[in-house]
C-alpha cells in the first residue's frame, strides 16, 4: 500500500516538475510547481515528517507561490508567451549539449553513491515530529538556526528600505 | 485500527462533511435574515415557513441556469477554480475537535476526523489555500475586474496570514502543543484561552475576517469598483460554488476560533455535571453531547457575529487595509507575543 | 462671502484622541446600533395579505356617479378640465335623445369624457369644481401601472360607476 503509494506519488511529482518547465503559459507552470510542491508534503508525509509536510505547504505552497502568481498575473505574461520565445538554432544546440554534459556530470557523480539506509530495528520514526524537531534545531543545531533568523532579519531590513518611500513621494 | 472504528470514523466523517454543507447552506439564508433584521425588513418568508426552503429555492436556481464559460477564458482553469475553492473550505474543518469522546458499546469514538499532532498547522495551511481558488479563478476568467479582484485576494490573504499566524504562536506557547484537540482538553471547564489572551484573540479575529473575504475586508469582490470581483464572470452553480465556500469558511473559521479561543466543547460546571452521574460511562457521554451542543452553540454565535459585523462596517480602503495588516495587527502580534513570553516567564518565577 | 444665514458653523479638525484612533470602540458602538434595530419592529408590510392603510382624505382613481335611478349625473359643463391644474380631462358635449332620460340624468351630457393618468397630479380639484357631483376621487382605488402610454387615457368605460344591477336581485 505504502510502496504504491510512492510510486503514485513519485511519478506525479516528476510529471508535474516536467509540466512546470514544459507548459509554455507561465501562470500553468506555477500551477504545476504547487502540485509538485502538494506531492513533494506527500512523500514527507508518507516519511512520518508531518511538521515538515504543513510546513513546507504553508510556506512554500501557500505563500512564495501565491506571490510567484500574484506577479506574473501582474506581468500579464500569458498573453504572448507563444511568440515571446524565440531562439536560434545555435542556441538551441548550445542548450543541449549543455543539458547533456549535466546529465553525465551527474550520471558519473552518482553512479559511485551508495545509498545509505536506515536500519528497520534502531530507525526511530518519531524522529520527524515537532518536539523532536524542535529539541535538535534548538540544541544540536542552535547556533545555525539563531544565524538563520539573522539572515532573515537582513532580509527584511533590506526590504524595508526598498519599500520605504522617498521625500516627496505621494501615492495617493 | 479495527474495522468497526473504522467504520465510526467513516461515519464520523460523513456526518461533519454533511453538517459543514448544512451549516453553509442555511448560513446564506440567516445571512439574509439577520441583515433584513437589521435593516428592520423581515427577510425572506415565502419559500416555506418563515422562508426555510428558500436556501433549497436558490440553490434550484443556481443549478438550473446556463453554465457559462467565457469565450477566451482558459476553460480548464476556469472550471478549476470554484472546485479548488470548494476543496479547500471543506478540507480545513478535519481536524477541528468538535467533542470529547463518546463511549458506545466499549469502543471510544473521538469526535475529530484526524487527530495529528499538528493541527493548528494543518488549518493554517489549508487557510492559506484557500486563496488559490479565487486567483486561479479570477485569471481564468480573461477579464479586468476579476484579475483585480484574484490579486487583492492574494494580496490580502498573505498580508492578513502573517498577522494571524503570530497572534496564533501566543496561544501556541500557552499550551505548548500544535493538537488542536490537546489544546481543547487543557481548556476544561471555564479556563478558557480568551482570559489569557484577549489582544491576541481580536488580532486573530480580524484576520479571520480578511482571510474569509468578509466585509470589511471583502475587497476582492468589492461590486462598488470591481463589479463582482474574482467571481464578476460566473454564473450557475459555480459561482454557487464560491459562495458556499465563503459559507464554509466562516463556518470553519467560527470553528477555529472557539477551539482555540473558547474552549473548543468544555462549557462551565463541566465536571460537576460529570460528578453529578453515578455511571461513568453514561456521565462521560452525556458531558460530551452537552459539549457537543457547547461547541455549536459557539460556532452559531461566531458566524452570527460575522454577519452582523458584515451588516454593521463599510468597507476599508484598500491602502488602509494594507496599513492596518502590516503597521497595525503585526507589531501588536509581536507585543502579544512578548508579553505572553514574560508572563510565561513570571509565572514560572513567581510559583 | 457674506454668510446667507448665521447657521453656518466652523468645522474645526483637531487630532483624534487615542480612543478614536484605536477604532474598536466605535464598532462597538455601531454594533450596538444595529443590534438595537435587530429587535426593533420591522416596518415591512407583507402587501398581498396586508395593504398599507390609506389616509381618510386618500385621492385616488377617478369615478363618474350615476344618481339614484341609474342616470349619469355628469352634464358634460366643463368646469372639471377648467379647473384641472394639469389639463388631464377632456370632453365632448352631446344632446340627450328622447328615450335616453334613464342614461343621462340632464339634457346635455357628455359624450366622451378622458383623463390622461399621466397627466393627472391627483389634487381633486376636479371633484370641488364639479357642481353636479358627478366626479370624485375614490378613496380605495389607485391608477395602476400599465404598459402601454394609451392605456392611461381613461375613457367613460372605465370612469362611469357600474350600474348597481345586483340590488334588484
Amino acid at each position: 500500500m505504502t510502496e504504491n503509494l510512492f510510486y503514485f506519488l513519485t511519478s506525479l511529482t516528476l510529471l508535474s516538475a516536467l509540466m512546470v518547465v514544459i507548459s509554455k503559459n507561465p501562470v500553468h507552470s506555477v500551477l504545476f510547481l504547487i502540485i509538485t510542491f502538494f506531492t513533494i508534503s506527500g512523500h514527507y508525509i508518507l516519511l512520518n515528517a508531518q511538521f515538515l509536510a504543513a510546513v513546507n505547504i504553508i510556506v512554500y505552497a501557500g505563500a512564495i507561490m501565491v506571490l510567484f502568481l500574484f506577479v506574473i498575473m501582474f506581468l500579464n505574461m500569458g498573453k504572448n508567451a507563444e511568440n515571446a520565445v524565440k531562439t536560434s538554432v545555435i542556441s538551441k544546440i548550445a542548450g543541449t549539449l549543455a543539458g547533456g554534459l549535466l546529465f553525465v556530470v551527474m550520471i558519473a557523480a552518482l553512479k559511485d553513491a551508495a545509498i545509505v539506509g536506515y536500519n528497520p530495528e534502531t530507525y526511530n520514526s518519531q524522529v520527524g515530529m515537532v518536539e523532536n524537531l524542535g529539541k535538535v534545531l534548538f540544541t544540536q543545531y542552535l547556533l545555525p538556526f539563531e544565524l538563520a533568523s539573522v539572515l532573515f532579519l537582513v532580509a527584511m531590513v533590506g526590504a524595508v528600505m526598498l519599500g520605504k518611500k522617498e521625500t516627496g513621494e505621494q501615492h495617493f | 485500527m479495527e474495522s468497526v472504528d473504522l467504520l465510526y470514523k467513516a461515519i464520523y466523517i460523513l456526518a461533519i462533511f454533511g453538517i459543514t454543507l448544512l451549516i453553509a447552506t442555511y448560513s446564506t439564508y440567516f445571512e439574509r435574515k439577520i441583515a433584513a433584521f437589521i435593516q428592520d425588513r423581515v427577510g425572506p418568508n415565502r419559500a416555506g415557513p418563515a422562508g426555510l426552503l428558500q436556501p433549497l429555492a436558490d440553490a434550484g436556481k443556481l443549478f438550473f441556469k446556463e453554465d457559462f464559460i467565457p469565450n477566451k477564458a482558459s476553460k480548464a482553469l476556469f472550471i478549476l477554480g470554484p472546485g479548488i475553492a470548494m476543496l479547500v473550505a471543506t478540507m480545513s474543518s478535519a481536524v477541528v475537535p468538535f467533542g470529547d469522546k463518546l463511549i458506545i458499546g466499549g469502543h471510544e469514538i473521538n469526535l475529530i476526523a484526524i487527530d495529528v499532532n499538528i493541527g493548528v498547522l494543518y488549518v493554517f495551511g489549508v487557510v492559506s489555500l484557500g486563496v488559490y481558488g479565487l486567483m486561479v479563478g479570477g485569471w481564468a476568467s480573461n477579464n479586468k475586474f476579476s484579475l483585480l479582484g484574484a490579486i487583492r485576494a492574494a494580496s490580502q490573504n498573505i498580508s492578513y496570514e502573517l498577522a494571524m499566524g503570530l497572534s496564533l504562536i501566543a496561544v501556541l506557547m500557552l499550551s505548548g502543543t500544535l493538537s488542536l484537540r490537546e489544546i481543547a482538553e487543557q481548556q476544561s471547564g471555564f479556563n478558557w484561552n480568551i482570559w489569557y489572551q484577549p489582544l491576541g484573540f481580536i488580532i486573530f479575529l480580524v484576520c479571520a475576517f480578511a482571510e474569509c473575504n468578509r466585509t470589511p475586508f471583502d475587497l476582492p469582490e468589492s461590486e462598488a469598483e470591481l463589479i463582482g470581483g474574482y467571481h464578476t464572470e460566473y454564473g450557475s452553480m459555480k459561482l454557487g460554488m464560491y459562495l458556499f465556500a465563503e459559507y464554509i469558511n466562516i463556518f470553519v473559521a467560527s470553528a477555529v476560533m472557539a477551539t482555540l479561543y473558547f474552549g473548543a466543547y468544555n462549557f462551565p460546571f463541566m465536571e460537576d455535571l460529570r460528578a453529578a452521574i453515578s455511571d461513568p460511562v453514561l456521565a462521560n457521554n452525556v458531558v460530551t453531547i452537552v459539549g457537543l451542543v457547547a461547541m455549536f452553540t459557539k460556532i452559531f454565535l461566531f458566524i452570527f457575529f460575522f454577519m452582523w459585523v458584515r451588516w454593521t462596517l463599510p468597507r476599508f480602503r484598500y491602502d488602509q487595509l494594507m496599513k492596518l495588516g502590516w503597521q497595525i495587527l503585526i507589531p501588536l502580534a509581536i507585543l502579544n507575543i512578548m508579553l505572553t513570553g514574560g508572563g510565561i516567564l513570571l509565572k514560572e518565577y513567581l510559583f | 462671502m457674506e454668510p446667507l444665514s448665521n447657521r453656518s458653523k466652523k468645522v474645526q479638525k483637531r487630532e483624534m484622541t487615542f480612543t478614536e484612533r484605536a477604532y474598536l470602540p466605535a464598532i462597538a458602538q455601531g454594533l450596538g446600533i444595529t443590534l438595537k434595530h435587530f429587535f426593533k419592529k420591522k416596518a415591512t408590510v407583507q402587501y398581498p395579505e396586508q395593504t398599507r392603510e390609506r389616509s381618510d382624505v386618500w385621492r385616488g382613481l377617478h369615478v363618474l356617479k350615476r344618481d339614484e335611478n341609474g342616470a349619469e349625473r355628469c352634464t358634460a359643463c366643463g368646469l372639471c378640465a377648467v379647473a384641472c391644474p394639469a389639463e388631464a380631462i377632456t370632453m365632448t358635449a352631446g344632446e340627450r335623445k328622447a328615450g335616453e332620460e334613464h342614461l343621462y340624468r340632464e339634457e346635455k351630457y357628455a359624450v366622451t369624457y378622458e383623463v390622461n393618468m399621466l397627466r393627472c397630479i391627483f389634487c381633486g380639484l376636479c371633484e370641488e369644481a364639479c357642481p353636479k357631483a358627478a366626479i370624485f376621487l375614490q378613496d380605495d382605488k389607485l391608477a395602476p401601472a400599465r404598459y402601454e402610454r394609451d392605456e392611461f387615457i381613461y375613457g367613460k368605460d372605465r370612469l362611469v360607476e357600474p350600474l348597481k344591477t345586483t340590488e334588484t336581485k
